[in-house]
């Protein structure tokens, strides 16, 4: 499965390359074009059969995770995060260090040892450390580097209601949607875009629109999820089940009023749930591509994610299904001269 | 049976405290055909027993390892059906967060740990950490659905694959003391090569983690001559003083102090110089948190030694052992085991 093998590679941001050739691999007999730009942005043409204007859907490849920044005397190794992480999620796990994915844990001082009240503190990143199971630091040395990038330790596993959990699903399922994307009959020609580095600062994306200078951007996500338990419910950003998640505005951009509207009522017209991302926290490269040379119109569809940026996010098979039918009926809507 | 491979089967089994009957089987494979006997008590401690050598005046020696694990127990399933938990054993909920689970209800259901997104949370709220009544299991189901599949009480486990790290170090989850269990297994196979004169029971023991209540038992039954628990001690990492810890790959550390027998810990001790093999000190003054508690106080008192694997990061689930350790403890008891004579026990035993 597709989704399985996305979310299974490592891809911390700056490090794509697994990703990448996953992506290449499964998408370069059914496009026009491909290429990977100097940053190592995957920009893919698909020539339809009309005139088009020019269109970027764009997702990312990167994850966050964690870089190894010092390998202790006792052969314990010192990291610091990639992207925005909760301190909080990392304690107690399995990681995966570097290409030859050695695999490590991050312990935590057992309980009977600790002082009163340290209990309710968090573990902060300066206290955490992975250990491989080395004895020195020269031992651990044959084995990792300064820099090494470190994956969570996660697979792909179903349950529930339709449920999924896996890491990486932001933005893995973006990707997964755009090729989908990219394997069906379309008309409208299209540049399906890869982008690197989105969490550490949207990095690739504004180099990739520069050169595609598209004027109808589809930006395609993972967003954070928050229908749980202990959250007010008006507090919910998105909900699980309820469908594609449409963005109004975020930290980054006002999204372009009249492509939403176009989404909107596609959905409504082909009875595809949908919902509204009712937070304006966080961003993504619309940021960038909406703003690259003269501007672009753009649009953020997302696959809600619960527990986003941690080793089991978790989204719903359903929600991807619609996000999928959603996107494909859009682009079917932009041939009819939609929105320009 | 490679030792490391018991280990593996032992730590991806469940057996939370009181509910261990799910791991009886491994064990009592494993020491199917290096013991002449095994039983199970009426609390579900597994008593195999190695009868020795022309063992006339029938001296026994017992040897403690506890198959129990910490784990979590269904609270509460609240209306949306999300899953409130309390801890059974000493948990820090620090270690909780994001985890993977299993719920052993009617069947297995899948289930991860929730945190709120870092999106929504300011960074003063990031330094605090959950307490065991924030955490909620996510399982996927409405409220209806779970609670067919599952209710208050029943027990969950952290879902963690054994796994290899360098060096022959293993990590996983209740190494402790599915290591010391493994550590028997490898004494026992040692004495196949070796003539012993003392009946050995190997007991693997319930309930240590909510109260040492196995060993208790098991300890009145068996009433032994010498009763040995072999746990778990806390590895050497950067944040414990070192005067607290026992160092990784040095050897089973054998414990000094109050509950342990003064002249059969310095017999034990010259079998480990006598055969060269390395061992540490490990500190305990009261009473140790080990199955050695219980047996001292058995009946009119049982000359107990208490001898500890360094482990790292204790009670969370990603807890690591040298397998090193496993063997050199193996054989340090061993070689223990068979200097116990009827000759020369009632001297070792004097004060």
């Amino acid at each position: 499965m597709l989704l399985k093998r996305l979310t299974e590679a490592n891809g911390v941001s700056g490090n794509e390359k697994e990703v990448r050739q996953l992506i290449i691999d499964e998408i370069k007999d059914y496009v026009d074009d491909i290429k990977v730009d100097k940053i190592g942005n995957v920009i893919a043409f698909k020539k339809g059969s009309i005139d088009s204007p020019r269109v970027m859907i764009a997702a990312h490849m990167d994850e966050v995770g964690l870089m190894v920044t010092k390998i202790e005397s006792s052969g314990l190794i010192r990291f610091t995060p990639v992207g925005g992480i909760d301190q909080r999620i990392l304690v107690s796990k399995t990681v995966s260090i570097g290409k030859d994915n050695i695999p490590g844990v991050i312990g935590a001082k057992p309980i009977h040892l600790q002082e009163p009240g340290e209990r309710s503190k968090a573990l902060t990143y300066k206290q955490l450390y992975i250990d491989i199971g080395a004895k020195s630091k020269e031992q651990a040395e044959e084995f990792v580097k300064i820099g090494d990038y470190i994956a969570f330790d996660s697979k792909y596993t179903e349950f529930g209601h339709n449920l999924v959990k896996a890491k990486a699903l932001d933005d893995r399922v973006g990707c997964s949607v755009l090729i989908d994307l990219i394997k069906s009959d379309t008309k409208l020609s299209f540049y399906a875009v890869f982008t690197v580095m989105e969490e550490v600062g949207l990095v690739g994306a504004g180099p990739a629109a520069y050169h595609v200078e598209p004027e109808i951007g589809i930006i395609l996500e993972g967003t954070t999820c928050s229908d749980v338990t202990d959250v007010e419910p008006h507090l919910h950003s998105t909900k699980l089940g309820n469908g594609p998640a449409i963005s109004l505005m975020d930290r980054t951009t006002y999204f372009d009023k009249n492509l939403r509207e176009l989404i909107v009522e596609t959905a409504k017209e082909n009875d595809i749930p949908y919902q509204f991302r009712k937070t304006i926290f966080g961003g993504n490269d619309s940021g960038r591509i909406h703003i690259a040379k003269e501007g672009a119109k753009t649009a953020t569809i997302s696959v809600p994610c619960r527990y986003i940026h941690s080793p089991i996010s978790v989204m719903n098979k359903d929600d991807y299904t619609n996000t999928s039918k959603l996107l494909k009926l859009v682009i079917e809507k932009i041939e009819t001269g939609g929105v320009l | 049976m490679e030792s490391k491979e018991l280990l593996k089967k032992l730590c991806e089994g469940i057996g939370v405290s009181a509910y261990e009957d799910s791991i009886f089987n491994h064990i009592t494979e494993a020491f199917q055909n290096l013991t002449d006997e095994i039983q199970i008590d009426n609390l579900g401690n597994i008593v195999a027993k190695r009868n020795g050598q022309e063992n006339t005046n029938k001296i026994k020696i017992m040897l403690a390892a506890h198959m129990d694990e910490i784990g979590l127990m269904v609270k509460d399933i609240d209306e949306n059906g999300f899953v409130k938990v309390t801890s059974i054993g000493g948990i820090d909920p620090r270690t909780l967060l994001a985890q993977e689970i299993i719920i052993h209800g009617k069947q297995d259901v899948f289930g991860v740990i929730g945190a709120k997104p870092p999106h929504l949370s300011d960074q003063s709220e990031r330094s605090k950490a959950f307490k065991m009544e924030d955490l909620t299991i996510d399982i996927g189901l409405t409220k209806e659905d779970a609670e067919k599949i599952i209710e208050i009480g029943d027990i969950i486990t952290i879902k963690r694959d054994f796994i290899e790290l360098k060096n022959n170090v293993v990590a996983g989850k209740a190494l402790d003391d599915r290591a010391g269990i493994v550590t028997m297994y490898e004494c026992a196979k040692e004495l196949l090569k070796l003539k012993h004169e003392a009946d050995v029971y190997f007991v693997s023991t319930v309930q240590e983690e909510v109260g040492v209540r196995g060993a208790t038992t098991s300890t009145f039954k068996i009433d032994p001559d010498i009763g040995i628990a072999i746990d778990v001690g806390f590895g050497a990492t950067p944040e414990l003083p070192e005067e607290d810890v026992i160092s990784m790959g040095k050897g089973a550390g054998i414990t000094l102090g109050g509950n342990i027998h003064p002249t059969l810990r310095k017999h034990l001790i010259e079998i480990a110089n006598e055969y060269n093999i390395s061992f540490q000190h490990e500190i305990t003054p009261g009473l140790t948190g080990t199955d050695g508690r219980a047996m001292i106080i058995t009946k009119c008192g049982i000359p107990t030694l208490v001898i500890s694997l360094p482990l790292r990061y204790m009670h969370t689930s990603v807890e690591t052992i040298d397998m090193n350790d496993v063997k050199t403890c193996a054989q340090l008891l061993a070689r223990f085991i068979a200097s116990i004579s009827s000759d020369n026990l009632e001297g070792l035993l004097c004060y």
